[in-house]
């Protein structure tokens, strides 16, 4: 892999005093493995085997709990029916009756029940209705079996293009649309869906329950967001701060889809274990988690895009509708990120987005990496491509005359005043992959091909841009806190509410602040992620965690360092343990401000949707097979504009884990439905990419400093997963000719394309 | 009924009933952990465990059919040191090259990879990803996991010590 640098960002990042642990400096990052860089802070007890996950946990005395569910899309509830040749004294039941506080669990809007009550209106699958435990596994499958529920059944909406409930709606834009079009010498238009896919992390959903003594509940879990957990537990079980306690355990990857769902779980198994007075175990197998919990929205994105012969991009009008399942969750987020970034990393002078996200009788779909953006980015650089195409312009050479540059202004208007990447990744990934000569030798063997040849050879290209942490005034109204303290011990500590699930939390967090303070990486601790320990610095969520509340703790520690060298006058690294046997502790709480200079109107909808833009580029090579339709991704090239790289490796894995959930997602993934119900809800049947599948990938870090953040990092996680589908669909184009507008590229759709006929659509989206 | 079982070198006799899944025996009876369990039927291949030095997912595998076999699980790879475990050349270039990212395959991954190790085969790219093709990672995209096992195959894994 390579690294390209630029001035660093404006606020100093190295300390006075050398320090045995830094991190890495412009044009240093060194060749080889572990490149000077910490080892990963929990990798050793990960390696063993002894990181506790929460089903390694013991808990004597423990109950196990389960779901009943619906198993209708759309009903009325009538009552539950307990089977008469079951002993009930062996069990407990939970119904909605027996939840003290509120019947909800929600992060925007109160729609959702935890369990839908007698009367209620069922509205998904895999709705849950009441929560049983047992003392052993055979008694609570024995009492499933048992429970029934009497249900009047209602009509189900699943198409959402026929769903009149509206969950949220935008619309927005810049210049003069009419003007555009007129301005324009031809007009494309096209039509991108894609369906549900599932996070497939891989350890399950699982929460444990165990009641504390002063009537309160300790949940343990595995989850992305202990505050989230922490505030929905509180309000279901009429707890006050003190007395809900929300830990995390190790998290086996999350991906998104431990951003919400670990909430509705936790208040189940507090539920139970609240009835019980012991502790209650809930693990979910595969089956349950894939069957009840959120996927990626499923969405249809309509584009008409005015274009010159010299390949300018002059007007863009585009529709794009989510579908939310059945209740509102995140969905109002999801869509606003999906629609400020529609029209793709392109600077078009008049643009008109409007978009609408709309309930369905589905589960209702949630985070997952990219959170609206990857479905918006597959059509609009699906678009991109096939204009390339109708012009005769090179797919590289028309970005070079539409991307982004500084001083360009999005379709909120915001001017992208600093830190614009677009043109970089672009020419630093196609440079890497020689697309252009590429390309050049996969039309001469596509135009020389004769009927006997049965394989074909593809290159394709997509650019992206990811919004920085959350959107418009999220970062302000959630005013995240994190802290550095030294104890009067003489330890010094990282308190905060960010999560490690595998993108590297605890590694990178100890680095910054050791950076900071002058000290070894190991001197630096960093607090469990317990409620009752650290403060709430918001979601580990939004490829926030590295930037904002990196930037919080580097702050801290400043402040720190300040502090103790003005008590001691000499360099904290030699000072700091005197310090804290004569003065004892010192904590340093940073809360979040807004960054200078940046500004959103939620009313208006204009302004500064996100401090600032992380940019990537993805290549693809692929081979097709073109008497089965099935494509091999042989390799990707991914140009990632990251800010500023805390740690290689761990960014390099991060760019390269979320390149191949993007070829996942063009190649394979897609949820398949009957009646609202997910049919392939077991990895027999959801396919995910193995080893052999996997393309080599080449990831290309970039940086450009966000010089807002006191570290110049803007984020990682979700921006690679942007571009790799739309890329390796313009190589399956360049492969075979045809355009698959739909994801995944399925071999189905392949060779229903070929043979000249309309590929089968995503399912549950009308045509 | 009563079962032996040779587990990282130590025999244990284990009464539970024949069908029980290893998985469980050994996570519940045993109290190693370390394996886990991600899907239940063999198709992730997080539980993966040596048996008598082969590969098998131990969700599929009957406590009856381990009965007199030596099972090694990846508690059986580190070896123990005066400051602490010391983690195997293999554990030590996973560490180095970023193998592990949210570490829940790992534990079968390491296993696969210690089976492949073991097996003398040439260890080409191709070769690797094949001998891990039914351990199934959502994090690292493989590369870093490939990277970590040709880093152990040529012996340049550091002999990282670890308190872990």
């Amino acid at each position: 892999m390579t690294i390209t640098t630029r001035p660093g960002p404006a606020a100093p990042v190295s300390p006075a005093a050398p320090s045995p642990v830094r991190l890495p400096r412009a044009g240093e990052l060194a060749r080889g493995h572990a490149r000077g860089a910490p080892l990963r802070r929990e990798g050793p007890a990960k390696l063993t085997g002894t990181a506790l996950y929460a089903d390694d946990l013991v808990t004597p005395g423990a109950w196990y709990g389960a779901t009943i569910r619906s198993t209708e899309p759309h009903a009325r509830l009538l009552g539950l029916d307990f089977g008469a040749e079951f002993d009930w004294s062996r069990v407990v039941v939970v119904t909605a009756e027996d939840i003290p506080g509120d019947n909800v669990v929600s992060l925007i809007t109160d729609d959702q029940p935890i369990l839908v009550p007698v009367h209620g209106e069922i509205r998904h699958q895999a709705e849950p209705v009441a929560l049983l435990a047992a003392a052993d596994r055979d008694t609570l499958r024995e009492a499933k079996a048992r429970l029934s529920l009497r249900t009047e059944p209602l009509a189900p909406v699943f198409d959402p293009l026929v769903s009149s409930q509206v969950f949220a709606h935008y619309e927005m834009g810049k210049g003069d649309i009419a003007a555009g079009f007129a301005a324009a010498d031809l007009v494309v238009e096209g039509t991108y869906r894609v369906g549900h896919t599932e996070q497939l992390y891989i350890e399950n959903q699982a929460m444990i329950a165990i009641p504390r003594e002063d009537g309160g509940m300790t949940v343990t879990g595995s989850l992305q967001c202990p505050y989230y957990v922490h505030k929905a537990l509180k309000r279901a079980l009429a707890l006050d701060s003190e007395r809900a306690v929300v830990i995390q355990a190790e998290t086996g990857g999350g991906f998104g889809g431990k951003e919400e769902y670990p909430s509705l779980l936790a208040v189940h198994a507090a539920l139970l274990a609240r009835r019980i007075g012991r502790p209650v175990r809930m693990i979910y197998d595969r089956h349950e988690d894939i069957a009840a919990t959120t996927k990626r929205h499923p969405a249809i994105v309509t584009h008409r895009t005015g274009v010159t012969r010299d390949g300018r991009i002059v007007a863009q009008e585009i529709d794009l509708v989510l579908d939310g399942g059945a209740y509102c969750t995140l969905s109002p987020v999801v869509l606003s990120r999906a629609t400020i970034h529609a029209g793709g990393p392109y600077d078009v002078p008049d643009v008109r987005i409007t978009s609408r996200a709309v309930a369905t009788n589905t589960p209702p779909n949630g985070a997952f990496r990219g959170f609206g953006a990857p479905q918006v980015e597959f059509a609009a650089e699906m678009q991109v491509n096939r204009i390339a195409e109708t012009l005769g312009i090179s797919p590289l050479e028309l970005r070079r005359r539409n991307v982004y540059r500084e001083g360009g202004v999005t379709p909120t208007r915001q001017v992208l005043r600093e830190s614009v990447a677009a043109e970089e990744v672009l020419e630093r990934a196609a440079e890497a992959a020689e697309f252009e000569r590429i390309r050049e030798r996969t039309a001469r063997e596509r135009a020389a091909r004769t009927a006997g040849v049965r394989t074909a050879r593809g290159i394709g290209l997509a650019l992206g841009w990811h919004g920085a942490g959350f959107t418009g005034s999220g970062e302000e109204r959630m005013g995240s806190v994190a802290s550095v303290e030294l104890t009067a011990e003489g330890a010094i500590r990282i308190l905060t509410a960010s999560t490690e699930m595998g993108q590297g939390t605890k590694t990178i967090f100890p680095q910054l602040v050791a950076d900071e303070l002058g000290v070894p990486y190991d001197a630096v601790e960093i607090a469990p992620q317990d409620t009752s320990i650290v403060p709430d610095s918001g979601p580990t969520v939004a490829s926030r965690t590295a930037m904002v509340v990196g930037g919080l703790i580097v702050k801290a520690a400043r402040r720190l360092r300040a502090q103790v060298e003005e008590r001691t006058g000499r360099p904290f690294a030699e000072s700091y343990l005197h310090d804290a046997q004569t003065w004892g502790g010192t904590r340093e709480d940073e809360r979040f401000e807004p960054y200078p200079g940046v500004h959103f109107d939620d009313a208006t909808y204009t302004g500064d949707a996100y401090p600032a833009f992380g940019w990537a580029c993805a290549v693809a090579e692929v081979e097709v097979d073109l008497d089965t339709g099935e494509v091999a991704v042989r390799s990707v090239v991914a140009a990632d504009d990251v800010g500023r790289v805390i740690h290689p490796v761990l960014a390099e894995g991060q760019v390269e884990g979320g390149t191949l959930q993007a070829v996942g997602y063009a190649t394979i993934e897609e949820i398949k439905l009957h009646d609202g119900r997910y049919l392939n809800d077991r990895l027999q049947t959801y396919l995910i990419p193995t080893a052999v599948d996997a393309p080599r990938i080449d990831a290309i870090l970039v940086e450009a400093p966000f010089a807002g953040a006191p570290h110049g990092a803007k984020g990682v996680g979700e921006l690679p997963m942007d571009v790799g589908a739309p890329a390796v669909v313009a190589a399956i184009h360049d492969a075979t000719g045809v355009w698959i507008h739909d994801l995944p590229a399925s071999p189905e759709r392949i060779l229903a394309a070929l043979d000249g006929h309309k590929p089968p659509g995503p399912p549950g989206i009308s045509a | 009924m009563s079962y032996e079982l040779i587990v990282n070198g130590v025999e244990f006799e284990v009464a539970s009933p024949g069908m029980r899944r290893l998985l469980d025996v050994l996570r519940e009876d045993l109290g190693l952990s370390g394996t886990k369990e991600g899907c239940g039927e063999g198709e992730c291949g997080a539980c993966t465990v040596l048996l008598d030095g082969e590969p098998v997912v131990s969700c599929l595998v009957p406590v009856c059919q381990a009965d007199g076999h030596a099972v090694r699980t990846v508690e059986g790879l580190a070896t123990a040191g005066p400051q602490g475990p010391v983690l195997s050349p293999l554990q030590a270039a996973f560490l180095e090259a970023g193998g592990a990212q949210c570490g829940i395959c790992t534990p079968g991954m390491l296993m696969s990879a210690e089976a492949f190790l073991a097996s003398g085969a040439s260890p080409t790219e191709e070769a690797i990803r094949e001998a891990i093709a039914g351990n199934l990672c959502r994090c690292t995209g493989y590369t870093k996991i490939v990277e970590a096992i040709e880093l152990a195959a040529s012996g340049r894994g550091v002999d990282a010590a670890s308190d872990a």
